[in-house]
């Protein structure tokens, strides 16, 4: 049998309904259910939470810090995608 | 919210809590706010843009590039955080079965499971760092890593569970709320977690020997007996002094450490001796004096070789924490290996359903 134990795990907690989950740190469980478990114990102890994710830490591909800026470039040339690029006729009402 | 405050300007808002919160808004900030225009991108110069961050006060993240010497001290300074939250449960962990009342066994327990969890944040940080929490917690056990030379004490009365709650958790924030502003974007993160939930446990022990001090004369004896004990262990908690302090200098150029150990051990004295005051116990130091000139207390040193030999070992209880952390590992191997064994067997079936 492997001795290789408990794989990590990322754990996302919504605090409240209507909110989004956000990621509150990892363990390491066996499987997911000692993985949920784990984290009610550890990231929910004080009322932290309604709804928890765990995710096995391997599943998650991340972006490269050393790409940042290209991946992220907000591309000047598309400022059509932000609202304050139109203009609003004066007297128009709720837009 | 939770606080540590005892005195009129330790308000919600103020005193170390106070500390806690400006720092996670401070984290917000430095998140926020953009890079500084023309700064060296991490495509050019990978150590100019690493030292610009930390400039900048903004924080380095798991997949920055960041110097060897950098990663290695963080690896050693979390690993030996996260192992004495873990070895700290023994000493509290040794009165569970024998607390006084019902509440505060219960207070106890909830205390020895945030210390559990405080390990372990602290071990997830730590593996950020590329280390393996199997390869720290062997490391512990063959005694390669060290933990808080402070859990080789033990606690022999009741009143030393509020010892370690007021001393040892006090000085451990005092150490701590700094590291809230750390460099290191996930240990700042998980020390502002440990700490306000620390701030529980230091409120916990002051009460508990705020009840022994205003009981029975047996009773605040005890508590008296109990602060003889702990006071030096405690101030040795910090450190070598200054002129001793092997990673100081590196540590606070990299803005892992924000003061120096005198500076924080002097913080924790002068907060004590007016704590130590209310609760009508003397802090055995015939040194301790106001010192008008400086605003702060002074004080007698702690014995450093004591705190260097309890540290290489042979303290009072070196060899039995390290024993019994052993020999949990060693008799929870098979219940390790039933879950792994478990996991697979479910994976298997899962795998022939989806089949």
């Amino acid at each position: 049998m492997s001795r290789e134990f408990s794989p990590l795990w990322e754990v996302f907690v919504r605090a409240r309904r209507g909110l989004s989950h956000t990621h509150v740190g990892s363990l390491h469980a066996p499987d997911a259910e000692l993985a949920l478990r784990n984290a009610r114990d550890l990231y929910t102890r004080r009322q932290e939470g309604v709804s928890i994710w765990v995710v096995p830490a391997g599943a998650i591909t991340a972006s490269s810090p050393d790409e940042k800026d290209a991946f992220f470039d907000p591309a000047a040339d598309k400022v059509y995608r932000h609202p304050t690029f139109y203009e609003v006729p004066d007297g128009v009402a709720h837009l | 919210m939770y606080g540590n405050d005892f005195s009129a300007e330790d308000a919600p808002g103020g005193g170390l809590l106070g500390e806690v919160e400006a720092a996670e808004v401070a984290l917000r900030e430095a998140a926020e706010r953009g890079r500084r225009v023309g700064a060296p991108g991490p495509d050019q110069d990978l150590a100019a843009y690493f030292a610009e961050v930390i400039e900048a006060d903004q924080k380095i993240e798991p997949r920055d590039w960041m110097p060897e010497a950098y990663r290695k001290t963080l690896i050693r300074q979390i690993a030996q955080h996260a192992h004495s939250e873990i070895i700290g449960m023994q000493p509290e962990g040794n009165w569970i079965s024998r607390a006084p009342s019902l509440k505060r066994k219960a207070i106890l327990l909830a205390k020895v499971q945030d210390e559990a969890g405080h390990g372990l944040y602290l071990y997830a940080a730590a593996e950020t760092l590329g280390i393996s929490r199997d390869e720290l917690v062997e490391l512990l056990l063959n005694g390669r890593q060290k933990y808080s030379s402070i859990f080789n004490y033990p606690t022999l009365t009741w009143a030393d569970v509020g010892a370690i709650g007021w001393l040892v958790d006090g000085a451990a924030i005092v150490n701590q709320v700094p590291l809230c502003r750390c460099s290191y974007g996930p240990y700042a993160r998980a020390m502002i977690r440990v700490c306000k939930e620390e701030s529980f446990h230091q409120r916990q022990g002051f009460e508990i020997l705020h009840t022994l001090t205003h009981g029975t004369g047996a009773q605040k004896a005890m508590a008296q007996d109990a602060l003889d004990r702990w006071w030096y262990p405690s101030l040795a908690m910090f450190g070598p002094p200054d002129t001793d302090s092997t990673h100081s200098a590196q540590s606070m150029a990299w803005k892992i450490k924000r003061f120096s150990n005198d500076e924080l051990r002097q913080r924790f004295v002068d907060m004590c001796v007016q704590q130590a005051e209310i609760l009508g116990l003397t802090i055995p130091d015939p040194g301790l004096r106001w010192n008008e000139s400086r605003q702060s207390y002074d004080f007698t040193q702690p014995d450093y070789d004591e705190l260097m030999r309890v540290i290489k070992g042979d303290g009072p209880c070196n060899r039995q924490r390290a024993e019994h952390r052993r020999r949990a590992h060693d008799e929870g191997t098979w219940v390790r290996e039933a879950a792994v064994a478990y996991a697979a067997k479910r994976a298997e079936k899962k795998e022939k359903v989806a089949a």
